[in-house]
C-alpha cells in the first residue's frame, strides 16, 4: 500500500517537475525540457540558458525549501504535541528578518538597490549574511533558554514571545524608515525561489541535506516525544539532549531556508498533517521520508501556479503557499477527518 | 524473604517539592519501603498525600530530598535514564490519546529503551510486544487509532506498553480512575495475575479501597499527616491505619464491613430477620432510610420465601403487614412512623 503511495507520489513529483521547468513567460516544450535536462545539447540555446540558469536552480530551490520546511514543521509539532507548530514558531524566522531589516533599513537605498538590480533580491550575499546571522542569534538564544527551562509547552511559548519580539523590533524600525527602504524589506517578505544559483545552490543544498539527515537520525527521538514528556523520560529518553538536537536541526532547517528564500509560510505546517493524512502513521522514520515527498510535490505546484502560466506576471512563492496552505490547515481542522493532531 | 534483593527498596527516603532555594518541602515522612518479585502493591492515601510524587521520585522523574532509592540493589542516581527504563516501566495519567498513532505502534514504543538507534524492531523485540498484547488481550484493536478507544480500552493499551518495555517493576499512576466498574475489576484482576504469573513487581497507586483490599498483597498508605503505614491489607484495618489516613471530619472507617459507610445518621432502631441476598440489600435499603439494624427491637421486618415469592413481613405493636417489594416496605415504613409522630 506504501509503496503504491510513493511510487504515485514520486510520477505526481516527476511531472510537477518538467512542467515547472517547461511553464513560465517563454514556453517551452515538455519534450524539450527533456531534452535539454538529459542530453547537453539542444537547438534552441536560449530555451538551454533559460533551463539550465534559471529555471531548473528554481526547481531545485523549490524541492529543497519544500523537504526542509515540512521537515521542521514536523519536528516543531511533534516536539511541542500541538498541531499548529510549524518553522517559525521558535522565532527563527523572525530573525532571519530582523537581520534583513537591519541591512535593508538601515544600510541605505544605494547599496540595497544596487544588490537588488545587481543580484535580485534573494540572491544577495549581503542579505543571506545578515539573515543567517540574524537565525542564528535566535536559534543560540532559544536553545541556551531552554537547557534551563523544564517544560516543552514553556519553551514553546518563550519561542513565541522571542519572535514577537523581534517582529515589533522590525515594525518599529519601519516606522521610521523611508517608505521606498520599507517597499525593498516588503518584498523580501514575500519569498523568492528565483535568484538562488550556483554556489548560493550548492550552500543551500548542503546546509538543508545536512538539517534533514540530523532530523532523521532523531526519528526514534521523536517518536518517543509522541507520548509526552513523562512518558518519553520514563522509556530512557533525556527530554533536554532531545530537544537541543531537535531545535538545533529545525533552526538549521529554516534558518537557512528563510535566509536564501525569504519567509515563507504554511508549508511548514500544512504537509505534516497531509503526510499523516496520506500515509496513516505516526512513525517519523516514514513520515520524515514522507514529508520531503509531499512538501516538494506541494512547493512545485505553488511555484507552477505563482508563474501564471501563459502571462508575463510571477506572483511571490508567500502569496501562493499561503493561498493554498490555508485551505489545507481548514480542511485539517473541520474537515471529513476532523483534527486528528499530531 | 531474607537474603533476597528487593526489586525497589528506599533507605530513608523523603519525596516532596522544592518550594524555592533551601525551602523543601517533604510530603510523606521518612520512607524505607521494600518491594518484592510478584507482588503487588497498593498505594492507598487521600488527595495530596503525596502518591504521585512517591511514584515520580522511585521512577527518576524527580528528585529525592534525602535519601536513596536502590532498584535491584543500584542505586537510583547512579543509573543512567537508559538502565532506569530497563528496571521501571510507567503507566501515567497523561493523555496519550494522538490521533495518529495506532495501537500496535504505541505498544512498540515499549520497546524503545530496547531497539536500535534508529527504533528499529528485532525479533526479540516483537516477540515481547506479541507476548504484552497477548497478556493484556488488547489484539482485537491492534489496527484502530489511540483516539478512537475507549478509556478501559485505553489503559489495558497502556499497561501493554508497559508490559513490552520488559521490566522487573511496573508502576501505574491511578489506574482505574474514569474506568467503569468491570473493566476496573479486569484490570485490577489483570494485574494480580500478571505479578503471580511473572514474578514482576507491581506499585499502584489508586483510590479504589475495594478492589485494593482484595486484590493487594501489601499496602503502602500514606495520610495527609506524614504518617506512613505499610502492611497487609487486613492488619492495617484492623490496627486503625486507615481510619487514621482518611480522618475527615464525620467520616468514618467501618472495621466490620471493610467500608467508608456513606449515612451517617441512623437514628431509628430495626430487626432484620432472614437471609440471602434479598435481606442483604434490605438492610442497605434501611440504612439509606436511616435504621439501624440492631437485634430485639419493638419494629422489625421478616423476610419471607417460603411461598415461592419474596415477602416483607412488618411487624410491630402486635400489628402485621405484608409488603411484595422493598419499595413498598420502605412506603409502609414511612406511613406508621407518621403515624407515631402524630
Amino acid at each position: 500500500m506504501n509503496k503504491l503511495k510513493v511510487s504515485l507520489l514520486l510520477f505526481l513529483l516527476l511531472a510537477a517537475f518538467l512542467l515547472d521547468v517547461a511553464l513560465g513567460s517563454v514556453h517551452i516544450p515538455v519534450k524539450e525540457v527533456v531534452r535539454v535536462l538529459f542530453t547537453p545539447h539542444s537547438d534552441n540555446a536560449t530555451w538551454t540558458y533559460i533551463i539550465e540558469k534559471i529555471r531548473l536552480p528554481k526547481a531545485l530551490t523549490a524541492i529543497i525549501v519544500g523537504c526542509g520546511l515540512s521537515v521542521s514543521g514536523l519536528q516543531m509539532q511533534t516536539l511541542f504535541r500541538n498541531p499548529l507548530a510549524d518553522p517559525s514558531v521558535l522565532g527563527i524566522t523572525a530573525g532571519a528578518s530582523l537581520g534583513v531589516a537591519l541591512v535593508m533599513l538601515s544600510a541605505g537605498s544605494i547599496t540595497t538597490i544596487y544588490t537588488i538590480q545587481a543580484l535580485g533580491i534573494s540572491g544577495s550575499w549581503l542579505i543571506i549574511l545578515a539573515a543567517s546571522l540574524g537565525a542564528a542569534l535566535v536559534m543560540v538564544l532559544i536553545v541556551s533558554l531552554s537547557s534551563s527551562l523544564k517544560d516543552n509547552v514553556v519553551v514553546l511559548i518563550v519561542g513565541v514571545m522571542i519572535g514577537n519580539i523581534t517582529l515589533s523590533v522590525i515594525s518599529i524600525w519601519q516606522y521610521f524608515s523611508a517608505p521606498e527602504l520599507i517597499k525593498d524589506y516588503l518584498i523580501w517578505t514575500f519569498g523568492s525561489l528565483g535568484g538562488v544559483t550556483g554556489n548560493q545552490l550548492l550552500i543551500l543544498a548542503v546546509v538543508v541535506l545536512a538539517g534533514l539527515l540530523l532530523s532523521f537520525l532523531s526519528s526514534k527521538l521523536l517518536d518517543a516525544l509522541l507520548l509526552g514528556d513523562n512518558y518519553a523520560r520514563s522509556m530512557g529518553l533525556t527530554v533536554k539532549r532531545a530537544r537541543l538536537l531537535i531545535i538545533g536541526s529545525t533552526s538549521i532547517l529554516a534558518g537557512g531556508i528563510t535566509a536564501f528564500c525569504g519567509p515563507i509560510g504554511f508549508i511548514g505546517i500544512a504537509v505534516p498533517h497531509l503526510a499523516r493524512a496520506i500515509f496513516q502513521t505516526s512513525s517519523h522514520r516514514i513520515l520524515i521520508p514522507a514529508c520531503c515527498l509531499i512538501g516538494t510535490l506541494l512547493m512545485l505546484c505553488c511555484d507552477i501556479i505563482a508563474q501564471l502560466p501563459g502571462s508575463q506576471t510571477v506572483l511571490p512563492i508567500n502569496v501562493i503557499t499561503a493561498l493554498i496552505g490555508s485551505p489545507v490547515v481548514i480542511w485539517i481542522i473541520a474537515g471529513p477527518n476532523k483534527l486528528r493532531g499530531f | 524473604m531474607a537474603g533476597k534483593t528487593p526489586i525497589l527498596h528506599t533507605d530513608n527516603l523523603v519525596v516532596g517539592y522544592q518550594a524555592g532555594k533551601k525551602n523543601a518541602k517533604g510530603v510523606a515522612g521518612t520512607l524505607n519501603l521494600n518491594l518484592y518479585a510478584g507482588e503487588l502493591v497498593c498505594l492507598l492515601g487521600p488527595n495530596g498525600s503525596g502518591k504521585s510524587t512517591l511514584l515520580r521520585t522511585i521512577a527518576g522523574l524527580q528528585p529525592s530530598l534525602q535519601g536513596t532509592v536502590k532498584l535491584d540493589g543500584e542505586e537510583l542516581t547512579q543509573l543512567k535514564p537508559t538502565q532506569i527504563a530497563k528496571k521501571i516501566s510507567l503507566v501515567l495519567t497523561d493523555n496519550v490519546r494522538s490521533g495518529n498513532l495506532d495501537v500496535y505502534a504505541l505498544i512498540s514504543l515499549g520497546r524503545y529503551p530496547h531497539s536500535g538507534w534508529l527504533g528499529t524492531l528485532s525479533e526479540e523485540d516483537k516477540q515481547a510486544i506479541d507476548y504484552a498484547i497477548k497478556v493484556t488481550g488488547t489484539s482485537e484493536f491492534l489496527n484502530r487509532k489511540m483516539d478512537s478507544l475507549s478509556d478501559g480500552e485505553c489503559q489495558k493499551v497502556m499497561l501493554a506498553r508497559a508490559i513490552a518495555q520488559d521490566t522487573p517493576l511496573i508502576m501505574l499512576d491511578e489506574p482505574t480512575a474514569h474506568l467503569d466498574l468491570p473493566s476496573r475489576i479486569q484490570l485490577m484482576r489483570l494485574l494480580h495475575q500478571l505479578a503471580k504469573e511473572t514474578g514482576k513487581a507491581i506499585l499502584i497507586s489508586t483510590h479504589e479501597l475495594d478492589l485494593a483490599l482484595q486484590s493487594a498483597d501489601f499496602i503502602w498508605l500514606m495520610s495527609s499527616g506524614s504518617h506512613f503505614a505499610a502492611g497487609l491489607p487486613e492488619e492495617l484495618i484492623l490496627n486503625g491505619a486507615f481510619q487514621q489516613a482518611f480522618d475527615k471530619d464525620g467520616i468514618e472507617f467501618d472495621i466490620a464491613t471493610g467500608t467508608f459507610p456513606l449515612h451517617q445518621s441512623l437514628a431509628k432502631a430495626i430487626t432484620v430477620e432472614g437471609t440471602g441476598a434479598a435481606a442483604f440489600w434490605t438492610k442497605k435499603a434501611l440504612n439509606r432510610k436511616g435504621y439501624r439494624i440492631l437485634a430485639d427491637q419493638e419494629q422489625s421486618i421478616i423476610i419471607s420465601t417460603e411461598t415461592g415469592e419474596t415477602l416483607w413481613i412488618v411487624m410491630q405493636n402486635n400489628e402485621s403487614g405484608i409488603c411484595h417489594s422493598i419499595t413498598e416496605l420502605l412506603l409502609l415504613l414511612q406511613d406508621s412512623s407518621n403515624k407515631n409522630l402524630e
